[in-house]
């Protein structure tokens, strides 16, 4: 006899969430951190630092996430010798993966800065680094911020994968609840819409930032 | 590192990798050429339909852009039969592809839609053109050739999302890989091959992708 699925199986479900939002966070921080190098690698004055940048993103962003997790989680088996836990092999493995989003996205936007602010940054005889520091990133990362909320809903999204290699999160945790209940018609519908409560929002607010930053550019333009 | 790569097994098995290649170059076709369809579909009635339907399709896409695909490829395969509508893994996972990419697609061509200029539209129901033929006539065409390089990352993306239909046994590269590693227990060797594959396959669809472009839309109207 199957359970059926009650309180205690929801209360499972919802126990997962913060499992989920852990693995986002963590891969968004440190995700940032490589997306701002790759970013300013990328729009570097030096060639081979801009192709290493460019052949970063082009590995990721052509690959599948559920192979980069394969290759990360035996990949780190091969190399330590150690039979890792599933954790640290996601949280590197979508670390690694929001790296060359971020990056993407955030060369983006400090190429969408006009070139004269480059250049009167220049004319202050500031350094590169303190041209990009204290002129272009401030502005950049302005722009940046609604395309970086609607990364952050892709990523949410894409741990879903580390269900696959048994780590638990909110998918995982209703293929669990699936299993012990043989309700699947009630399980995944309801995962669906507890990733659907996370998103959205951050989604409805990506787009009014948006439209938000357009209507200050909009404005900029006229003077 | 003790770990003794051997790479040579990987050879022995190549031709059953490059038809899991294959299979998934074909489901993945497949996905695009019906995804598209349903976006065009979604695209027209949210442009030129009743508030109902606008309503309704809104819905969709939100609901399924809000919602991993991994959860949307279970619903379909697991959930489903238990109302009836029971799918082989092939084909539920071909129906999960094609009902993510509409929802994508849906409004990446309403973006297209929305940059047609409004005298274009007003000058073609002047001439007396219906709103079908002002859709198929007018607006398509140009709205198409606008978000064209979103709709080919789109479909890329697609692509290399097709990975996770893995999980239901739908048989694509992913799924043959899976059990090529479980019969040689060279997991890392494999995964890195086929990641490699994906690599390629990702840039071969980008090439094939422009040189679409270029035969339907840089010369002139084309069919």
């Amino acid at each position: 006899m199957a359970r059926s699925f009650g309180t205690a199986e929801f209360l499972y479900l919802l126990k997962a969430i913060p499992w989920t939002l852990l693995l986002s966070l963590g891969a968004l921080a440190g995700g940032g951190l490589i997306g701002l190098l790759i970013a300013i690698l990328r729009t570097s004055p030096f060639r081979v630092l801009r192709w290493l940048a460019t052949g970063y993103i082009e590995l990721f962003q052509g690959t599948p996430v559920l192979m980069q997790l394969f290759v990360t989680y035996y990949g780190l088996a091969v190399l330590f010798n150690i039979q890792v836990d599933a954790w640290p092999a996601v949280l590197l493995a979508f670390t690694l993966y929001s790296g060359a989003f971020l990056g993407e996205i955030w060369r983006g936007s400090i190429q969408a800065i006009p070139r004269p602010q480059w250049e009167a940054a220049e004319c202050l005889s500031l350094s590169f680094p303190k041209q990009l520091w204290y002129v272009i990133l401030p502005q950049a990362a302005r722009i940046s911020i609604p395309p970086t909320v609607g990364f952050a809903v892709l990523l949410i999204k894409s741990t879903s994968i580390a269900a696959i290699i048994g780590f638990v999160e909110l998918t995982r945790a209703g293929q669990l609840m699936t299993d012990a209940t043989f309700r699947p018609m009630i399980v995944y519908p309801i995962v669906a819409a507890l990733y659907f409560l996370l998103c959205w929002p951050l989604s409805l607010l990506a787009q009014t930032l948006e439209r938000r930053i357009d209507a200050t550019l909009g404005i900029s333009k006229h003077f | 590192m003790n770990y003794v790569f051997q790479f040579n097994i990987v050879w022995d098995h190549l031709p059953e990798l490059l038809e899991g290649a294959l299979l998934t170059i074909r489901l993945s076709a497949m996905a695009m050429a019906l995804g598209l369809c349903l976006a065009l579909l979604c695209a027209y009635g949210q442009s030129a339909g009743p508030w109902p339907v606008r309503w309704l399709v809104a819905s969709y896409v939100e609901l399924i852009r809000n919602t991993p695909f991994l959860v949307q490829i279970f619903i379909f395969y697991f959930s489903l039969p238990m109302i009836g509508i029971r799918l082989t893994a092939d084909a539920a996972a071909l129906a999960a592809m094609t009902v993510n990419l509409g929802a994508y697609a849906s409004e990446i061509v309403r973006a297209g839609i929305e940059a047609i200029p409004r005298g274009q539209i007003e000058a073609a129901r002047a001439l007396g053109l219906k709103r079908l033929q002002i859709f198929r006539f007018i607006i398509i065409f140009p709205a198409l050739k606008t978000v064209y390089p979103a709709l080919a990352s789109q479909f890329i993306l697609l692509m290399l999302s097709s990975s996770v239909v893995s999980t239901i046994s739908a048989v694509e590269l992913t799924a043959i890989t899976n059990s090529l590693t479980s019969t040689t227990f060279r997991s890392f060797e494999f995964y890195f091959v086929a990641t490699g594959l994906y690599l390629a396959m990702a840039l071969g669809f980008r090439a094939v992708l422009s040189g679409i472009y270029w035969t339907t839309f840089q010369r002139g109207r084309g069919a």
